[in-house]
């Protein structure tokens, strides 16, 4: 039912001009306004925190459908700000919201310091789900500049912010910002594959090469299935990490991340060689959900960054307890 | 949108996490004289032994009813002893194929006679099963098929061959695929499959094919005017290639899927143990990011097998992706460590490492080849 509503509120609002629009760096306001109307920012809380209680799988189809849409906005950002700002008992964002974790800032007498490198739209943010050491910081608008402009490979803005701010809302951190931004970015490439995925159907059944459709030579066949097997270890990798999210486990969401990244690279590579020639232009839509996988995947903690924590855990665990792991995660 | 659904497996409930936990402490009393290198024989070691401990122990026929010495357990305990046997790198092959389709497909397809003559001894651990399906002339094209079997009164008289059946020259039983009218022209029609009793069969032979390593897995079944009593029909007469296909989604969706190596990757940590690089960090990370996503989409297919839905293209999916990992584990580990492969060795490294590099080409040619299975994948997605 929210699904069915999101479809169709992007659908209507999120054509490519509006598109175009944002890959300039230009807010779309109107588009926030329906997302707010919505009320898609709480679509990760619970009814006591007054959110809708969507079920688990409700919620990660309303990520997915960002992912499936190229959302070009931050409100994956948003619901997971919210998240965090709930369980940590601090106000909720009144606007597009940003989360982070950064290793350069100080906090002392009350006052945080420093820089956040690579915020998406750090300009137009209402406040800031800020992680410093075991606490989260809320910083609103008033306490950061802009210390340096930055771009996604989907040509997004990700500014660099100078934080100068006097705390006057924090908490012990209830969970990794990280891990919440890599879990939504999961559910994200999921819906972005999943969105490729039938590009490259509808492409390779109706381009004629040599008198037949592509699809049906053998060869394309066995590509098409690859990346329908790269979607689903994508789809089941996110729905791993949202469970292990919510578990606070930083383990599970980092196997659940790793694997939704590997699936955006191998699953774009494919969709855009299916394609042709067209699926290198700005012409056709593909391009969209293939320089969104390209930014996403490298997104809130590196890839390397993430397999060495996931790693290191299973060599501390030794062979005897290496499968006692997995089976944990 | 072209959603492939797997359903999200449910939460491992009190029941599982006890049964996990016994099971492990009867594996490891069961195993602790297994070497690494008899634990990377995975699910093609072969033991009798173990089998009937397990038969005794309450582990097989899992889910099947009590009154054919089944446990009538759910699908997802019964996945928790398979995927702690492989895991561990237990002798399983003895009754390996006989509880994971065997045995069901006799409890879905077989007489009332059938089932009390066959499926107690299965969970107790007595009967071992074979696979009676490839044919020189068939070997992903199941459907052309030549053994014939003519009825003759009250007995099936066979004759063909049939190949790469492994344990044929240990196992009690095999279910014979074979054509019962018609000619292989014929592709689905006039299938049927007979339950073979492989140690008194008047007219069969079996002869060994060696593999690749010097290991005797597989054999060819000759089939010469052999006699088969009538009431060894499995199913009905006609309806071989529905019977066999429903037996197939057991057959591609298991954890064996992509734990065939899995004493590969214990054996690595063990080796990387005080010297783990970055790069070690990071592969490792990757290899276990992988592995715990194919779980969840083999536990996922476990509960549509569970709610009787189909699933053949979800298990097409986990057994190619899972051939692929299980596959990549020996090049993997030789990016981060030095070793020559060697079969006779006395270290744990080098033995497993060979009979890995060894083994491995057969894990995307067994139970549906690669090509068969994207075949399959593309046919659900609508392309042919």
């Amino acid at each position: 039912m929210l699904a069915e509503m999101i479809t169709r509120l992007f659908e209507r609002s999120l054509d490519d001009a509006a598109q175009a629009a944002a890959r300039e760096g230009q807010w779309l306001p109107a588009l926030w306004t329906e997302v707010e109307e919505m009320g898609l920012p709480l679509a990760l809380l619970t009814e006591d925190q007054g959110g809708f209680g969507l079920s688990f799988a409700e919620a990660g189809e309303a990520l997915r459908l960002l992912g499936s849409h190229a959302m070009p906005l931050p409100v994956a950002e948003t619901m997971a700000a919210n998240q965090l700002f709930a369980a940590a008992g601090l106000a909720l964002a009144e606007g597009p919201a940003g989360i982070a974790r950064a290793d350069d800032l100080t906090l002392s007498n009350g006052r945080l310091t420093g820089t956040v490198a690579r915020v998406a739209w750090g300009e137009q943010l209402d406040c800031l789900a800020l992680a410093v050491g075991d606490t989260l910081c809320r910083v609103p608008r008033a306490g950061w500049t802009i210390a340096a402009a930055g771009t996604s490979a989907n040509f997004h803005p990700r500014p660099t912010l100078a934080i100068d701010w006097t705390v006057d809302a924090e908490a012990a951190l209830p969970w990794c910002p990280l891990a919440s931004g890599a879990t939504v970015r999961a559910f994200q490439i999921a819906g972005a594959l999943e969105a490729a995925l039938d590009m490259t159907l509808s492409h390779t059944a109706t381009r004629v090469q040599f008198g037949k459709p592509l699809q049906k030579n053998q060869v394309v066949q066995h590509e098409l299935a690859k990346l329908a097997g790269e979607l689903a270890c994508a789809t089941a990798a996110a729905d791993l990490a949202g469970e292990a999210l919510a578990r606070h486990d930083v383990l599970g969401v980092a196997a659940g991340t790793l694997r939704a990244r590997e699936a955006a690279t191998a699953g774009a590579a494919i969709a855009t060689q299916m394609h042709g020639a067209i699926g290198f232009t700005r012409e056709h839509r593909l391009h969209l959900y293939t320089t969104a996988l390209w930014a996403w995947r490298d997104e809130f903690g590196g890839q390397v960054s993430w397999a060495k924590l996931l790693g290191s855990a299973a060599l501390a665990a030794g062979g005897p307890g290496y499968w006692p792991m997995v089976t944990g995660l | 949108m072209t959603a492939i659904p797997f359903p999200a497996p449910p939460a491992d409930s009190a029941e599982v996490v006890a049964l996990r936990a016994e099971f492990r402490t009867f594996l490891d009393e069961q195993l602790k004289d297994r070497t690494p290198r008899q634990r990377s024989d995975n699910w093609y070691g072969y033991d009798r032994g173990f089998s009937r401990a397990m038969g005794q122990a309450g582990y097989l026929g899992m889910t099947w009813p009590k009154q054919y010495g089944g446990h009538e357990r759910s699908a997802f305990e019964r996945a928790v002893i398979v995927e702690e046997c492989l895991a561990a790198g237990a002798p399983v092959g003895a009754h390996w194929i006989a509880d994971r389709q065997s045995g069901p497909s006799i409890l879905k397809f077989g007489t009332e006679a059938q089932k009390q003559a066959f499926l107690p001894r299965i969970a107790a651990g007595e009967l071992s099963f074979g696979i009676g399906m490839s044919e020189p002339d068939s070997g992903s094209d199941l459907a052309a098929t030549r053994t014939k079997a003519v009825k003759d009164g009250d007995v099936y008289r066979v004759t063909g061959t049939k190949v790469w059946t492994s344990f044929a020259h240990e196992a009690d039983y095999v279910i014979l695929f074979c054509r019962t009218s018609g000619t292989p022209a014929d592709r689905h029609m006039g299938t049927s499959q007979l339950l073979i009793d492989l140690k008194n069969t008047p007219g069969l032979t079996i002869k060994p094919i060696i593999d690749l390593a010097g290991q005797h897995h597989f054999n060819e079944m000759h089939f010469e005017d052999a006699v088969v009593p009538a009431d060894m029909l499995l199913g009905e007469e006609g309806q071989g290639w529905d019977q066999v296909m429903s037996e197939l989604a057991f057959e591609r969706s298991g954890p064996e899927r992509f734990l065939s190596s899995i004493e590969l990757m214990v054996q690595l940590i063990e080796v990387l143990k005080g010297r783990d690089s970055d790069a070690a960090q990071i592969t490792v990370g990757r290899v276990t990011a992988r592995l715990a996503v194919l779980r969840r989409l083999s536990r996922s297919v476990a509960g549509m097998l569970q709610e009787h839905q189909n699933a053949n293209l979800q298990a097409a999916i986990v057994k190619d992706v899972g051939a692929l990992f299980e596959q990549a584990l020996p090049d993997i580990a030789r990016e981060l460590i030095d070793a020559e492969p060697d079969p006779r060795a006395a270290g744990a490294y080098a033995s497993v490492l060979a009979n890995i590099v060894h083994n491995s080409p057969s894990w995307s040619l067994r139970g549906g080849t690669r090509e068969i299975l994207r075949g399959i994948i593309a046919r659900g997605l609508g392309t042919r």
